[in-house]
This record gives C-alpha cells, structure tokens and sequence, in this order.
C-alpha cells in the first residue's frame, strides 16, 4: 500500500505542494529521483530558464526525504550512497554545464562567465547543502568527512578553477595593463575575479598568491621597469619624480579598488623597486636636474618630493643628505674663499670687515638650509647630521691667518659693544642673532680658543665701554651655559660679578671718603677691584704714578684695608682711564686717556722737553710700552705733543715737547691707544692650557683603566677633551711621552703598545 | 754546641769527604784565581782611590788591543755591571773576570770574542742596549743623554749591526729642532724600531701605534726625503 503511495507521489511533478509524511521505508531507487528532481530544478533556475523559486514546502520535502533516507535502519541507511550521489551532483554540473561554458568565452567576457558561474556554484551548494543537510549532522562528522559546503567547494576548485584559472590570470593581467596605459575597466568585475582566487584557497590565500599574485607582481616589475627606462632617458628628475608619485598612488588605489590588500606592500615595493631603487643613482645624481642641481636652484618642492619618494627605502635617503651635505659645504667654502680674497684687498687696519660679514653670511646660510632640514626633509636625522657636517668643515677654516675661533669672539664682541661695534640692533634683534652666534659655535672645534678671545673682548668691553648692555653680556653667557656647560662660561659670567660688586664698592669707598678727614684726594677716583682667577691675565707694571694718583692709590689701599686683610691688591695701571684737563692755548680741553698716557703727559707740567730716554727713566716702562704710547700721543689723529724730528715713526733718540697750539672743535676728545697684538698671546696661553688638559685627560684615564692600549687611549683622550677642542694627535702622543718620563705611566714590557697607570 | 759540631763530625759520610777535599781543592784554585784578579785590579787602579779610573782603562784598551770606544769595552763593563762610566770598582773588576774566568790580560782579550757572542745573542741584546744608556747617565737625577753623546753611543752600540739605520738617524737627530735630548723610552723605542721596521721603505711602520713621537718624525722626514 505504501510503495504504491511512493510511487504515485513520485510520478507527480513537484510542483504539486504537498506534504508528504512517510514513514515506510524508501529505497533508493526511489528517493534519488525525487531528488534528482529538485536538482533540476535547481539548474534551471540558475541557468536562469523559466523556473519558479521554490517554494518552503518543496524545500522541506526534499529535506525531509534525505532524512528518512538517512535515519532508517541498515540495510536502508543510504547516508553513504546520499553522499557520494551529492557530491556526484555537483561534478555532474561543473563538468557538462560550468567548465564547457567558461571555455566557450575568452578574455573579459570569459571572465564575466567565470564570475557569474563562481555566484552560481556558490548557490547551488547552498541550496544543495540545505537539502542534504542532515548527512552534516550526523553521518558527516561520525565518518570524519568533508562537510558537504567544503565538497562542494573542492569540486569547483578541482574541476573548474584549476582548468581555467591560468587563462583568467592573463585576462586579468591584460586589463591590468590596460588600466595602467590610461583606459577605463570594469574595476567590480576584476574585484569579483579576484574573490574566485581568494575563494578558491579554502581559506587560505595560498591560490591567490601563487596563481595570481605572483604572475602580478612580475608583471608590474618588467611594466615599470620598461616605463622606468623610458622615462629617465626623456624626463628630467622633477617631472620623473611626478611621475613615479603618480604611479605609486595609482597603484595603491588599484589594491584598494579590487585587490586583496595583502598585496599592497608587495606590489608597491616592486613598483618603488623598478621607478626608484634601479635608478637611483641615475635619477639622484643627474647633472642637469638631479638633486645637486635642484639645491642650486632652491627647488624645495621637488626635493620635498624626492624626500617622501626616497624615505619609505632602506637606505635610500643616504645619497640624498650626501649631495645635500657636499652641496652645503661647497656654500660654506665659497663664503670662506670670499672673505679671504676680500681681506687681501683690504687691508689690515680695516679690521676684519670681511670677517663680520663672513659670519653673518654664515648665519644666513645656516638658517637657509635649516628650513631646508625642517621642511623639506621632515627633520631627519640624516640631514640634521649632513647639515652638522657639512659646517664642521667650513666653520673651522682659517680666513687669512685669523682662526675662526678669533673671528666668531670679534663678531659677538661687535654686537655688544657700543663703541665702534656695528649697526645697532633692536633688543630683541641682538637677542635673536646672539642665539644663532651660539648655534655656530657648535660647528667650531677650538671652543677653548673662542672662550679666550670672548674673554679677552669681554674684559675690554666691561672695563672700557662701559654704557654696555649688561642684559646682554648676560644673556649670551646663559647662552653658552646651555649648550658646553657651566665650566665654559664660569670666569666670563665671574667677571661681569666683580663688575656690579665694584659699583657697590664704589659707593663704599666714596663714603668712606666724605667720612674721613685727613683723606682729601683732589682727584676724582674709581677702583675697580678684579678677581684674578676670573680675568684674563695681565702684566703687572712698575709705572712710576704721578704723586699726584701715588695718593690716591694709597688712600684706596687703606680703605680696602678695612674691609678684609686676606687679599692681595695688584695694581693694572694699563687697564686704567683717566680724564685730564689740558690747558692749551686756544682753549681748555678735556683729554680721555689711558693712565699710562696720562702719566706720560703730566711729566710735562715739570718740563717744558723731554727726551725718549728721559722719559723711559723716569716713568720706568719698557721700550715696547713706550714707544706705543708717544706714537699715540704725538703721531696719530692727535697731536698732544711735538715730536722731533717730525718723522711717523717713535726713534730713542727723539725729543718731545707739550704742543700748546693744539686743538680741536670738540671740548672733550678720546685719545685712543691702539690696543696690543692679543692674537699671539691668546694662542700660547691656549697652547698651554690644553698641554694641561690632556694630561689631566690621559691620567684621568689611565687611572681608571690602569692598562690600556695605545690607539684605544688615544681615542678616549679625543673623545674626552671633544667638548672644548680637538687634540692634535702629535701633541697626545707628545704628552704621553712626558707623562712616561714623569713617572705617572710606563710602557708595558711585554707589549710596548700597551700603557700601565703607575700609582 | 759542642754536641751539635760532634754530630756534624759523626754525621760525615765518605761521599761528603771527597766533597770537601774537592771543595777545598777548588776553592784553593779559586782563591788564587781571584788573587790573580785582584792582582790585575792592581795594575790599572789608581793608589788612591783604589778604582781604574779613565787613565787606567785607556791603559786596560791597549794592553787589550781594542780602542777604548769600541763596543767590547762596553760590553765588559755590562758583564762586570759597572755602575759609572770610566772606572771600574774593584767589586766590579772582581764580579766581570771572574763571571769571564779571566784572570790575565791575554785571558781576558780571548774571552773578548766569547764575551760579544754572548751579548749579541737577542735576549741579552735588550739588555745591554739598555744598559748602555743608563751607563751614560752621569749626573744623579738625569734621565736623558744630549743628542751628541746619543750619536755616539749609537755608532758604537748599533753601528756593526744597522749600519744604514744609524746613519739616517744620526743625520735626522743633528738637522732635528724638536728635541734637545733623549731619554730611556725613545732610546728603546729606536731599538725596536731597527728590529721591526724594515729598512727604508719602512713598509709596515704605522704612526697611529705607540711608537715614539721622534721616531713619527725621522719616519715622515726620511719618506720627506726619498719623494
């Protein structure tokens, strides 16, 4: 009765919706074809013939048929033969309809078919799996099979993918190409072409990486390879940079539009490998357009461009902040050479004009290439560092035989001094250029010789121009204390200290004065007492005073007497001023001079002539001060005293006599003294200071390390000494051979390269 | 006391006897070995100060048939470990002809040829070459010899042996104005120098090691030269 019902059933079209409950047992002869119904079905539906969806009852049916078939006992158990028959569906369909359809197509069209079958495969096996579920739950993983999805989707790849999928690399490959020549492609349909790849890997990305993505990526390679010999035989590095930029972003979009994006950094590495790494060397180095080229003609964009194009590469940016550093330093050497070149135009008493001009073309240059660092380079320590070099070289060269060290003091004592400095400058104006005074210092390596020199010029300035900026002096010592330290600047910031004391004291002194009866002075007189240890050092002399400043000098000596007996007073006379009355025939002048001068002239109130040798006896002066002080006094701009013979130059045997016709439009006049030839002095004093240095640096050293090798102690030395100078090799090598004779090292008997600290 | 010397005496084996006699046989050999020394001493040292002085070596030179600046001289002096150039005290006298077992002047001028072989050999040459220096120092606290005196002492001490060598430095030492004297460790360091460095390309010679500064120099100024 029942088989009869089956059979009845079965003879109808599916279309009838009944619900069918059986619970006789359904051989398979007789269940397959209500399946093989259903697939059918099936089929047309997605060959897209007039079909009707199906309906929830049909579904349930065709699930419901599979389950009996499925859950009834052996020998009726069909799961086996249900689930080999699905799979055989589903090879079925790949075989006679999808591969022959796919193959019938080529190029685009054939990669619209593969699409639209890939969408299709994907539904019936949804569809399909729906029906055949039940095998999933049950007889699937008992057996430890492939789920049906996954044997749906193996049966695609095997039998589908794997045939056609060379061909649709190539068709994908070819619109690629045609994209990259500039035409339009249907970006979704490549995007779709892709998802076949990736979804043929059974969720890894194995297929899409060796059966697309590598064909890909070595076809870009020759691609840009081909366009990267083109374009740099034609275009010049700008518009071969634009164009690169251009290249990458597109390709970059392409990932985006219908790649996998695992792809992007490979794909782009291989473009910036072909545009940019192949030709660096040529593209950089170019003669008429490449990077050297761009710095002369300030293209900051271009070089911008060749920055973030360069950056992303390993060691890419090398060549780049190379030319930058060579392209700074030939800058820097062409100021150097024009400032020599002027100076041997000049000449010496110009003072050094060319040299304030040297650095503040320096500065210029500095800042320019700055900017350069910051924005065209993004502050890159490789262009920070190429910037540093490149100013090493120049800063520290010579300009006709005066040191940079010398030059860079004279500019900042320039600045701030208000007699004979140059231009004067707004406060925040000499703010700004001392801060970037201090900036090149940096590049020099003497900085102990500049300290001497700033000193030397300090001490001139503090003691002698004395309507100074005290602001300043200060401010560009904090300065320097910020970038080499305390120690650097501890004398200097000491002596402008001793300055504001000796105002105080001076107020003291005057009380002290008023106070007393018996001292009455009849001159007007300020001390100025000076800690030695921060001045620069200077000759004490045995000038014999005028009686009438012998007094004076005495009173101040009592005076200081009182305030402390545990220093000791040396007398400067050289650094002293003094303002005298000269009574001349025409008219009363006042004269500004230095003491000495002003010795040398108030020997004249008791005579009327005197001679050189007279003179040298009774002031008791060397013939070197003396010589210098009547030329100023008798053969420069003012002629205080007639000389005889009236030559230009001082002779032992002349004679000088007090000049009473001399005047001038202005009541009060300067005489100046040409100050002495420091250069000389400073350089010594240096020379010593550093033989001190690095001896102190080689025992430091060697007392700590107690053996050490020879170049090893030599490099430590530099490295130790680097903050304020840089040793000459010869002298450490020197130092060290005293160090041996004295006893503080030995050379090591087994190994005479090696150094042994002797306690 | 007496117990212990008795066993001393008991304690004697026939072996110890033949020792003692031999012992004594030589010493007595010694002894007039030294008094022929000692005799010698006597021929050349002053009365009064009971050294040889300078006089006395001058006389020693002949009677040896060498030149009192030849390096033999000077060797003799190592081996006696003189102490002051120009004289020889009687200890040292005594110390040099015995440790050469020379105790006539005939002896003594065939123990020459022995006496230089022993020198020059490499671990005794650092040495004396040392010692040579040292022998110059006159004064207490003097550590280093005027360039003249160092010329001389060259040509004897090196002269046979880098002949090449010594007369480029001597030449470099009198034109040079950097250096006034020499002390112990240039001394040396001269010495290495003949041994290591190859002459006069001067090939393997690297300024960057520890070699003395003068020696950086007469390095710089011989390749100077030879442009």
């Amino acid at each position: 009765m029942y088989y009869y019902f089956i059979a009845e059933f079965c003879s109808r079209s599916l279309e009838k919706s009944h619900l069918i409950m059986l619970k006789d047992i359904i051989v398979l002869e007789e269940g397959w074809p209500f399946m093989e119904a259903g697939v059918t079905k099936l089929h047309r539906i997605l060959e897209e013939l007039p079909e009707p969806a199906f309906e929830s009852v049909q579904y349930m049916n065709l699930y419901t048929t599979i389950y009996n078939m499925c859950v009834q006992k052996p020998p009726h158990d069909f799961s086996q033969q249900l689930y080999d028959k699905y799979r055989g569906v589903i090879d079925d369909y790949n075989k006679q309809t999808v591969l022959p359809a796919i193959r019938k197509k080529h190029g685009e069209y054939m990669l619209r078919e593969l699409v639209k079958r890939w969408a299709n495969h994907k539904v019936l096996v949804r569809w399909l799996s729906r029906f055949f579920d039940y095998l999933d739950r049950y007889f699937v993983p008992r057996r430890n099979l492939l789920t049906l999805n996954s044997v749906g989707l193996t049966s695609f790849r095997d039998l589908v993918y794997q045939e056609i999928q060379s061909n649709a690399k190539d068709a994908v490959l070819e619109l690629i190409h045609k994209e990259r020549e500039g035409e339009q492609i249907d970006r979704s349909l490549l995007k779709n072409v892709i998802d076949v790849y990736c979804g043929n890997g059974m969720g890894e990305m194995v297929k899409y990486e060796e059966d697309f993505e590598s064909f890909l990526l070595q076809d870009s390679a020759s691609y840009y390879s081909r366009k990267a010999s083109k374009w740099s035989q034609e275009d010049s590095c700008p518009d071969y940079m634009r164009k690169a930029e251009e290249c990458l972003k597109l390709e970059k979009e392409r990932v985006t539009n219908y790649l996998h994006s695992t792809t992007e950094p490979k794909l782009l590495g291989k473009v910036q490998n072909e545009l940019l790494v192949v030709v660096a060397k040529q593209l950089i180095e170019n003669e008429h357009s490449g990077c050297r080229a761009l710095l002369r003609d300030d293209k900051m964009d271009d070089l911008s461009r060749m920055y973030k194009l360069y950056h992303p590469i390993l060691q890419g940016l090398d060549p780049v902040a190379d030319l930058f550093k060579q392209h700074v330093t030939a800058e820097g050497n062409a100021l150097i050479k024009q400032a020599a070149d002027a100076a041997i135009n000049q000449d010496a008493s110009a003072g050094g004009v060319q040299d304030q001009v040297l650095v503040r073309k320096e500065i210029e240059l500095h800042d320019k290439y700055m900017v350069y660092v910051d924005e065209c380079f993004q502050k890159h320590s490789l262009f920070h560092k190429a910037l540093k070099e490149a100013f090493e070289v120049f800063c520290n060269k010579t300009v006709a035989g005066v040191s940079s060290a010398e030059i860079l003091a004279t500019y900042c004592d320039n600045i701030l001094k208000t007699r004979g400095g140059s231009e004067k400058l707004s406060e925040e104006a000499t703010e700004i250029t001392l801060e970037k005074v201090v900036k090149l210092l940096v590049y020099i390596s003497d900085k102990d010789l500049f300290a001497e020199f700033y000193r030397k010029k300090q001490a001139r300035r503090l003691l002698f121009d004395r309507s100074g900026n005290d602001e300043h002096e200060r401010s560009i010592l904090t300065k320097l204390k910020e970038l080499l330290g305390g120690q650097f600047t501890s004398k200097m910031e000491g002596m402008v200290t001793d300055i504001t004391l000796a105002k105080e004291q001076q107020t003291n002194f005057a009380d002290y004065l008023s106070a007393s009866m018996t001292t009455k002075l009849g001159i007007d007189l300020t001390v100025t007492v000076l800690t030695t240890g921060f001045w620069p050092s200077y000759k004490t002399s045995d000038l014999n005073l005028p009686t009438e400043m012998v007094n004076c000098v005495e009173a101040f000596k009592t005076f200081y007497g009182t305030i402390t007996k545990h220093r000791r007073l040396s007398w400067i006379y050289s650094l002293g001023t003094c303002h005298i009355s000269g009574k001349f025939d025409k008219k009363s002048m006042e004269l500004v001079v230095s003491t000495y001068q002003a010795a040398v002239l108030l020997l004249f109130n008791n005579a009327e002539r005197l001679s050189y040798t007279e003179m040298l006896e009774q002031l008791n002066l060397s013939h070197e001060d003396l010589v210098r002080l009547l030329h100023s006094l008798s053969c420069g701009k003012y002629k205080i005293l007639i000389k005889e013979p009236m030559s230009r130059t001082i002779s032992k045997t002349d004679t000088f006599e007090f000049n009473s016709k001399f005047t001038d439009k202005m009541r009060r006049i300067r005489v100046p003294l040409p100050p002495m030839d420091e250069r000389k002095k400073v350089v010594e004093d240096v020379d010593k200071d550093r033989r001190y240095a690095i001896d102190a640096a080689l025992v430091r050293i060697m007392k700590s390390r107690k053996v050490l090798g020879h170049q090893q102690l030599v490099s430590e030395c530099v490295e130790h000494l680097s903050k304020m100078f840089k040793p000459d090799i010869k002298m450490i090598k020197k130092r060290i051979e005293d160090l041996i004779s004295r006893d503080y090292l030995e050379r090591d008997s087994e190994n005479p390269n090696t150094f042994k600290y002797v306690a | 006391m007496r117990r212990s010397a008795s066993k001393k005496k008991s304690g004697q084996s026939a072996e110890s006897v033949t020792t003692d006699l031999f012992r004594s046989a030589s010493s007595k050999a010694s002894t007039k070995e030294m008094d022929r020394i000692d005799h010698l001493f006597n021929q050349y040292a002053n009365r009064s100060s009971s050294l040889i002085d300078p006089e006395g070596i001058e006389e020693l030179c002949s009677n040896l048939e060498v030149s009192h600046t030849d390096i033999r001289i000077l060797m003799l002096a190592w081996k006696m470990k003189a102490e002051k150039q120009g004289y020889f005290t009687h200890e040292e006298w005594r110390r040099g002809l015995k440790a050469l077992r020379a105790d006539t002047i005939s002896k003594l001028k065939k123990a020459l040829p022995e006496l230089e072989k022993e020198v020059r050999r490499p671990s005794n040459f650092a040495d004396f070459y040392a010692y040579a220096f040292r022998y110059c120092l006159t004064e207490e606290k003097q550590k280093s010899i005027d360039i003249e005196t160092i010329c001389q002492l060259l040509e004897i001490v090196m002269g046979s042996t880098f002949r090449a060598q010594v007369d480029y430095f001597v030449e470099y030492l009198k034109i040079q104005n950097d250096y006034k004297v020499i002390n112990m460790d240039q001394w040396m360091g001269l010495y290495r120098f003949c041994n290591e460095i190859s002459f006069p390309d001067m090939g393997n010679y690297n300024p960057e090691l520890a070699w003395p500064l003068i020696l950086d120099n007469f390095v710089e100024w011989i390749l100077e030269k030879q442009a």
